[in-house]
């Protein structure tokens, strides 16, 4: 496992403290921030300034990709042992309808999870933590050297931290 | 917002601290009720099991199958719990595209109780079929004899629909978890610790995470939707796509997709009122949210009783002697009681939720919600077995009782679907701590302008 980089974290109860904070750290030129929340929260995000998730490419390619091997292999099969049945034809469209559909849901979702796994875990644990983020309190780790962690901690507790410490 | 959680006497709701201790003190060490009761579950599972290793042993004979009826209770049964399912789909995600707050405290237990449902209607058809271990010859797969399954069969979309439901709402359930099973992670100590830190994969609520977690969660939810509404659709050709009298209607696509959500938010109910006793979690889970499922129960089974209904109706004005005889026979026939069952259940006792009182009584609430159970695993019989024993040809007419075989791995269903419900109840939240705390805006220092 990568060793964490040396910075500070803060921790923080309002919320309007911490998107201030990740605001003022942005101006100075603190763009590596990893902001910890209990819950999503969408003025977070703005405040630390994400474009949309790419995981919505995942669910479009995996969507397309399931409703194409859905009829691959309904028609695929129908024509590889041709049997009539029902007197219609060998590849008959309406009912491979159902299994094109049910495949693109089943491959949407899946590869729906697996772009969430590739973007959410990656980097997980590169950054200092605090247990208190999944209960009620806002975490921010700003990887930063020795000689720039006073200015830090200024941005962070005039911006209302109830708490900042230096993590190695 | 009302309705999402009850706010306390001060006048506030629940901080957030309060919240994860709430909903993680429900997962300490179980009682001896639980013990007692997760027991007797295992007994009625062991009674269902021998059940099924006799007929095994001896065949499909001792299942009570007499020409022309030959889906009795197992198809019942499948379809049963398949449209349990269905109302955990409409809860998690359906109410969630819907931005419906007052689902987040009901959401986790609908869609546990999806997933256990689709495990246990998922052993039926394989019951059925009789010899179990060719049950792989559904799936289309590259063999020897060069065959391969009938795409235009509805069975076999049956299999894809099933599975894929079956994969997606578990899929959903785990990745609604992750963020939960990490808050309690942080709480937990000893074994359970080991277990939670495994099973939220390096959650942290990073602000990366929650981006890609937000849309995805998102997307999964539009990607369920049009499934649930499919599943039940199809199961519902595997009966309006054959040419049997009071099977083949156009209208049994909504029909199903109705009663299935129906008969789930009733077990939604039967299941929410002990344990919401249980775990102390009346704050949670409120009269408001029992009223707005009894509302949804009210609303699906006026559709139900809809289509009860116009069923007779498009019988009598077909003006086909075959649709309105067996439609005759469904009334006044030899299962007029199962008839009668269903009809009373589903299309009349909804009529009760029109009254407030009624619908913001637990109780009152708790008893209806057994009698639409009852009513609609009714139904499904109806459908199914006197359909099949009164179709076209009178000197092939038959008459289906169902033996202590198929009693017995019935019972042996429900055991296997509470087992997994009673062990799921005590190792993960069973309400969201996220999603209620979403509801409830983050403390701030200076209240906004």
């Amino acid at each position: 496992m990568k060793k964490p980089p040396g910075g500070i974290l803060a921790i923080f109860e309002h919320i309007d403290s911490a998107t201030a904070s990740v605001s003022a750290l942005k101006k100075v030129g603190y763009n590596d921030l990893t902001v910890y929340s209990p819950v999503p929260s969408h003025e977070l995000e703005v405040a630390v300034g994400h474009s949309v998730s790419p995981v919505r490419l995942w669910t479009l390619f995996g969507g397309l990709a399931g409703l194409a091997s859905g009829f691959a292999l309904t028609l695929w099969t129908s024509y590889d042992y041709p049997i009539v049945v029902g007197g219609k034809g060998i590849g008959s469209i309406p009912p491979y309808i159902v299994i094109a559909f049910e495949l693109t849901i089943l491959f949407g979702a899946l590869s729906t999870v697996a772009g969430l796994i590739v973007h959410a875990i990656r980097n997980a644990r590169s950054a200092a933590y605090d247990p208190r983020c999944t209960d009620d309190r806002i975490g921010i780790f700003v990887p930063c050297p020795v000689e720039r962690r006073r200015q830090v901690e200024e941005v962070l507790r005039t911006n209302g931290a109830e708490e900042v410490r230096v993590e190695i | 917002m009302a309705t999402a959680v009850q706010v306390e006497k001060t006048g506030k709701p629940p901080t957030y601290a309060r919240i994860t201790r709430d909903i993680a003190a429900t997962l300490g060490r179980p009682s001896k009720g639980y013990y007692i009761l997760f027991g007797a579950v295992l007994a009625v599972l062991g009674i269902g099991f021998i059940a099924l290793l006799y007929q095994i042993r001896y065949g499909l004979g001792v299942a009570g199958y007499v020409p022309p009826v030959m889906w009795g209770v197992y198809i019942t049964t499948f379809v049963f719990w398949v449209g349990i399912a269905h109302s955990g789909t409409l809860i998690s995600a359906i109410l969630f595209l819907f931005r419906s707050a007052w689902r987040t405290s009901v959401y986790r237990t609908a869609e546990a109780m999806t997933v256990f449902a689709v495990m246990t209607a998922g052993l039926f058809p394989l019951i059925h079929v009789g010899r179990l271990w060719f049950a792989y010859w559904l799936i289309p797969y590259p063999n020897q004899r060069q065959l391969w399954v009938n795409f235009k069969s509805p069975l076999v979309w049956d299999l894809f629909a099933i599975g894929t439901y079956f994969t997606v709402s578990t899929v959903f359930l785990i990745v609604g978890l992750v963020p939960d099973v990490a808050a309690v992670r942080d709480k937990a100590r000893g074994w359970r610790k080991k277990l939670y830190t495994i099973t939220s994969v390096g959650w942290r609520g990073t602000d990366q995470q929650w981006r890609h977690y937000t849309r995805a969660y998102l997307y999964l939810a539009a990607l369920a939707t049009p499934l649930v509404l499919s599943v039940h659709s199809v199961v519902s050709w595997d009966f309006a796509v054959s040419i049997v009298p009071g099977w083949h209607a156009t209208i049994f696509a909504p029909y199903f997709v109705a009663g299935a959500i129906y008969s789930g938010v009733a077990l939604v109910i039967t299941l929410l009122v002990p344990l919401r006793k249980v775990f102390k979690l009346e704050e949670y889970i409120t009269q408001d949210h029992f009223e707005n499922l009894g509302k949804l129960m009210l609303l699906t089974g006026l559709i139900v009783g809809y289509a009860y209904v116009v069923e007779f109706f498009i019988a009598w004005y077909s003006g086909n002697p075959f649709e309105q005889d067996a439609f005759y026979n469904r009334a006044f026939g030899e299962y007029w009681w199962a008839s009668w069952t269903m009809l009373l259940c589903n299309g009349a006792l909804p009529f009760l939720l029109w009254i407030r009182k009624v619908r913001r009584s637990i109780p009152v609430l708790f008893v209806i919600s057994l009698f639409v159970n009852l009513g609609m695993w009714f139904e499904r019989f109806v459908i199914i077995v006197v359909s099949l024993s009164f179709e076209y040809e009178p000197y092939a007419m038959g008459h289906y009782t169902p033996t202590w075989v198929e009693w017995a791995i019935l019972a042996g269903s429900f055991a296997w679907f509470f087992m997994w419900f009673l062990l799921f109840a005590k190792n993960f939240p069973t309400v969201s701590i996220t999603e209620v705390k979403e509801i409830i805006p983050m403390p701030r220092r200076k209240e906004r302008s």
